[in-house]
């Protein structure tokens, strides 16, 4: 946990956070092969963005990489000996029918942390996370971007170690994805692994440390953020980021 | 004007007559007890039952659907031959006690606790599964969650089991024998009286029976939709 006290500046964490491995995986359903066969190695800091057209298999790359779905052929793999501690924030976010601190709690209890200790840190992710004003609110009547930051104030209890987000600013107003931006930045510079999907390029742009890109099911290009957006190399990337310019 | 329902079932309340209270008391006393039980064991069958894909599953599912229709007499019988002198629980001395009774609802009311928890579970199950995993829960973790967020739904499931434990006169009949003072309740009251050809007795028992069951749904929805509101 030291990487709790690394004090606020733009570069992440000391100690890199563990590595994500892929090595040919794929997934099919009902006989259709939706994903790969891929494989590739998120190692750097990131944050990962992770980019593509509808259905290029952006969700279903996140879901095999957390394990929501066992892939058919291949091997998801984590650098280290044990599983990293991860969490995920989905599109519309999953709360529970209680209040906004009860969801936290909860998701404390689920990892056996100590039952004196829970209000406390649940408490600390709201205000955090700008909703100590909403704590006794039952979770689903606050607004959008509330519940997609106390999804993500869930998610910074469990001190993931990889952090995947698919799509989670797509349905929020300007207001509320800035909100969710602040807070993906600040689980990086905890030093957390962060994967993310998104098709806005814009804010690909102003996260991302590096971009994967997947067109029909395949990674067709996997390249640092700089070069990423001024000189893809793939000729899906090229078409997708002179398409989205066009707009 | 005495024979007259309205005016009998107004006047046993207004009179507060003894018999009266007493044969209610234990209507309620047994319904009550049957559907806690059942509750306790139904809710988390049902929701094992959504929770875990095992071999038979679906031979359960229609199982406990079926057993939603499950005739009084039929219930009420098969209890009648466990706790009868010759039967297995025959030892017990059960037979015609209120146990008994509350033994033969809870085989009625079972089921239908089972069956539409399992469904309501489902559902939710469905919303939530994805979190679920995400958080690393086990399916036995997922249960209480479960239960417990579906609780507003389970409230109308719990009235539903109470409805059918109230209104049912064979089961109860059978085993419980209907003994004046002992095991009488308000309906096989009703049915003593009707066959007495006391007839407005047996509507004025009928319109309190009716007035207490409209008084506890009403009181449940209330709070239904009190806690539906504030949990949105």
């Amino acid at each position: 946990m030291t990487s709790l006290n690394v004090p606020l500046t733009t570069s992440p964490a000391i100690f890199p956070p563990p590595a994500l491995r892929f090595d040919d995986v794929a997934f099919s359903h009902q006989g259709k092969q939706l994903f790969g066969p891929c494989s590739f190695t998120l190692e750097g800091a990131g944050p990962t963005l992770v980019m593509g057209p509808n259905g290029a298999g952006k969700s279903l790359l996140l879901r095999l990489a957390h394990g929501l779905l066992p892939p058919n052929e291949g091997q998801v793999s984590w650098s280290g000996k044990e599983r990293p501690r991860q969490a995920m924030v989905f599109q519309s976010p999953i709360l529970l029918r209680r209040s906004a601190l009860a969801n936290l709690t909860h998701a404390l209890a689920v990892n056996k942390t100590p039952g004196n200790a829970r209000k406390q840190l649940a408490r600390e992710a709201l205000a955090r996370f700008g909703l100590t004003a909403s704590t006794d609110t039952p979770a689903r009547v606050l607004s959008g971007g509330e519940q997609q930051r106390l999804a993500l104030a869930r998610a910074w209890v469990l001190s993931p170690q990889v952090l995947f987000l698919d799509e989670p600013t797509s349905a929020l107003d300007p207001v509320a994805i800035k909100a969710v931006e602040a807070a993906v930045h600040e689980f990086y510079q905890r030093g957390t692994r962060i994967v993310m999907t998104t098709h806005d390029l814009h804010q690909a742009k102003r996260l991302a440390g590096d971009v994967l890109f997947l067109s029909g099911g395949k990674v067709r290009e996997h390249t640092p953020a700089d070069s990423f957006f001024t000189a893809p190399v793939s000729r899906e990337a090229q078409a997708f980021i002179a398409g989205e310019l066009d707009e | 004007m005495e024979s007259n329902a309205f005016y009998v079932a107004l006047s046993l309340l207004l009179n507060l007559d003894a018999t009266l209270f007493q044969i209610v008391a234990l209507s309620l006393q047994v319904s009550l007890l049957a559907v806690l039980i059942a509750a306790v064991l139904g809710f988390p069958l049902g929701a094992a039952v959504a929770l875990w894909h095992f071999p038979g599953r679906g031979g359960i599912i229609v199982a406990l659907n079926a057993l939603m229709g499950l005739p009084p007499v039929v219930a009420g019988l098969t209890v009648y031959l466990l706790l009868s002198r010759a039967g297995p629980l025959g030892e017990w001395g059960l037979l015609f006690t209120p146990s008994a009774m509350v033994i033969a609802q809870v085989v009625l009311v079972l089921p239908i606790l089972a069956a539409l928890s399992r469904q309501k579970v489902e559902e939710l199950l469905g919303e939530y599964r994805e979190q679920f995993i995400s958080l690393g829960m086990s399916r036995s973790r997922m249960m209480p969650t479960l239960l417990w967020d579906a609780r507003f739904a389970l409230l109308t499931v719990l009235l539903a089991g109470f409805g059918r434990a109230s209104a049912e006169v064979g089961a109860v009949m059978m085993v419980g024998g209907n003994i004046d003072g002992v095991t009488r309740v308000m309906t096989t009251a009703i049915v003593l009286e009707t066959s007495k050809g006391d007839l407005p007795l047996a509507l004025g028992l009928g319109i309190v029976l009716l007035a207490l069951v409209m008084l506890i749904n009403a009181g449940a929805y209330l709070l239904g939709e009190a806690a539906k509101r504030r949990i949105g």
